[in-house]
C-alpha cells in the first residue's frame, strides 16, 4: 500500500504548463471521441497522439508501471471473457462471417470477432495515458478550481478538493490503525480462515469510520465559522489564466472530436468501422 | 425536518472525506468472489452508511467521485458505465435518509429492514438494469457477459450493503445520545 501511486511532481514543460481547465476540456473530448467511436483508424490516431503528449510530458515509467501491469491485467481478462460469452458477436455486428479457425460450432474464431475484440482492447488502452497525463500532471487543488470554472458548483467542487487533500491522510490513518491492532495480534495473513480475516478487517474498517466521522465535524464547524457557502461565487487561489496554448490545445481536442464523430456519420454510417462489405 | 436534497456545509465535507474512505476501501479493502472484476467490495457498505446518514446527494457523490477516482489511480481511466451505476446505487440508497433518525442515536429493526429494502431496490435498478445498458451503449459489450456481471456485481454488493451498512449503522447509533434521554431528579 502505498500513496505514491499519484505523486504530483511539478516539471517544467507544456503539457505541465497547460492549465487544469484546459487539461480536464482534452481528457473529457479525446476521452469521448474514443467512446463514441468504433473505428479502429480513429482509435489508434487518438492512441498515438495520447502517447506523443505522454512522451512530451516527460512522465517516468517508474511512476506507472504498476498501473500498466493492473490495466494489462484486466484487458486480457476482458478479452477472453468476451470470447468465452459471445464467440459470434463479431460476426452479428459485422454482418459477414470469414471464418479463420474452428474449435467447434459455437466457437470459431472469425476475422470479424477479432477486429470486434481489438478494436475494443484498443478502445480501452487508448484512454490510459490520457487518464494518467490528466492526473499525474495537475495539481490537486488547481483541479478543483478548474471543474469550477468549466460551470461545476463551486461546492461540489469543494468537495473534491477535499477528497484529494485528505486521500493520503486517510491512508496513513489506516495504516496506523492497521500496524496497532497486528501488534496486538489481530492476523490479517492468509493463515487465517477467510471468515475470520473479514472480521479482523471490520475491526480496522470501524475506528477509522468513526475516526472520520469525528473529522467530518471538526473540518465542517471550521469552515462554518469562516463563512464557507455564504455567497454564491468564491475565487481559487490556484487557478491559472489561459494563455495561448490552451486555446490551441482545446481547439485540437475539440477538432479531434468532432472529426471523430463526423468519420461515423457520413463515412461510416455506423459507430462500426466494417471493411468487410 | 431533514430535507431529502440539502447541502450544507457538513454534507460537502462529508462527501470529501467519504469519497476519499469510498477510494481507499475500494482499492484495497475486498473480498473476492471468484469471477474477476466484481469482488464483495466493502466500500459499498461505507457508501450506504453514508448515504443514509447524510443524504442522497453525498452518497451519490461519494461513490461517484470514489468509483472515478480509484479507477484512474489503479487503471488511469475510469469505466464510466459502471462509474456512474456506483453513484446512482448510492443515491437511490440515500432517498431513505430523512426516515433515519441514526445521529439521534435510533436504530430499530424496523429502520434496519427498511435501510435494507431501500438498499437492495437500489442495487437492483442500477446493476442489473443501468450498468449493463450503459455498457452496451458506451462500449458495444456483448448483452450476455454484461448481464451476467451485473446480476453478480448487484448480488455482491446488496451483500456488503447490507452485512457492513447494517452494522455500521447500528454501532453509529448506539455512539450518538438519544433525544430525551436525560431525567430530571
Amino acid at each position: 500500500m502505498k500513496s505514491k501511486l499519484f505523486d504530483y511532481v511539478e516539471r517544467d514543460n507544456l503539457v505541465f504548463h497547460l492549465s487544469g481547465v484546459t487539461k480536464l476540456i482534452c481528457f473529457i473530448c479525446l476521452t469521448f471521441s474514443v467512446m463514441f467511436s468504433y473505428d479502429i483508424r480513429v482509435i489508434l490516431s487518438v492512441m498515438i497522439l495520447s502517447l506523443i503528449f505522454f512522451k512530451v510530458s516527460g512522465l517516468e515509467w517508474k511512476q506507472i508501471k504498476l498501473m500498466v501491469i493492473y490495466v494489462i491485467v484486466f484487458l486480457l481478462i476482458n478479452f477472453v471473457l468476451t470470447f468465452i460469452f459471445s464467440p459470434q458477436y463479431g460476426v452479428e455486428i459485422y454482418g459477414t462471417k470469414h471464418e479463420i479457425y474452428r474449435f467447434n460450432s459455437r466457437y470459431t474464431i472469425t476475422l470479424e470477432q477479432l477486429l470486434y475484440q481489438i478494436t475494443k482492447l484498443t478502445k480501452y488502452a487508448s484512454v490510459v495515458p490520457l487518464g494518467l497525463i490528466f492526473l499525474l500532471t495537475t495539481n490537486p487543488s488547481e483541479l478543483a478550481a478548474s471543474m469550477n470554472r468549466i460551470g461545476l458548483n463551486y461546492k461540489a467542487a469543494y468537495a473534491l478538493s477535499l477528497t484529494l487533500r485528505y486521500f493520503p491522510d486517510l491512508i496513513r490513518n489506516y495504516q496506523d490503525i492497521s500496524l496497532a491492532q497486528q501488534s496486538r495480534g489481530l492476523d490479517l495473513s492468509k493463515k487465517e480462515k477467510l471468515g475470520v480475516r473479514i472480521k479482523n478487517i471490520m475491526n480496522i474498517c470501524v475506528p477509522l469510520i468513526f475516526s472520520t466521522l469525528d473529522r467530518i465535524e471538526l473540518i465542517s464547524n471550521a469552515m462554518d465559522l469562516r463563512g464557507f457557502g455564504k455567497h454564491k461565487k468564491r475565487t481559487w487561489y490556484a487557478s491559472k489564466r489561459l494563455k495561448r496554448q490552451d486555446y490551441i490545445a482545446i481547439l485540437i481536442a475539440v477538432f479531434v472530436l468532432v472529426g471523430s464523430i463526423c468519420i461515423s456519420v457520413f463515412i461510416n454510417r455506423s459507430r462500426f468501422y466494417n471493411p468487410f462489405i | 425536518m431533514k430535507k431529502l436534497f440539502e447541502f450544507k456545509t457538513k454534507t460537502i465535507v462529508a462527501t470529501g472525506l467519504g469519497a476519499a474512505l469510498f477510494t481507499l476501501l475500494f482499492m484495497y479493502v475486498k473480498v473476492p468472489t471468484g469471477i474477476p472484476g466484481t469482488d464483495i467490495q466493502t466500500a459499498y457498505g461505507i457508501g450506504g452508511f453514508f448515504a443514509a446518514l447524510f443524504g442522497p446527494i453525498a452518497g451519490g457523490l461519494i461513490a461517484f467521485i470514489g468509483h472515478a477516482l480509484s479507477d484512474s489511480i489503479q487503471y488511469g481511466s475510469a469505466w464510466w458505465s459502471w462509474v456512474i451505476a456506483s453513484g446512482l446505487t448510492c443515491f437511490l440508497t440515500g432517498l431513505i435518509y430523512p426516515k433515519l433518525k441514526v445521529e439521534e442515536g435510533e436504530f430499530s429493526v424496523k429502520s434496519a429492514i427498511f435501510f435494507n429494502v431501500y438498499q437492495i431496490i437500489a442495487n437492483a435498478i442500477s446493476w442489473i438494469i443501468i450498468a449493463p445498458i450503459l455498457d452496451i451503449v458506451i462500449y458495444a459489450e456483448p448483452a450476455n457477459l454484461v448481464f451476467t456481471q451485473g446480476v453478480v456485481a448487484a448480488i455482491s454488493n446488496a451483500v456488503s450493503v447490507g452485512i457492513i451498512g447494517t452494522l455500521l449503522l447500528t454501532l453509529y447509533s448506539k455512539t450518538r445520545s438519544k433525544k430525551g434521554s436525560l431525567t430530571k431528579e
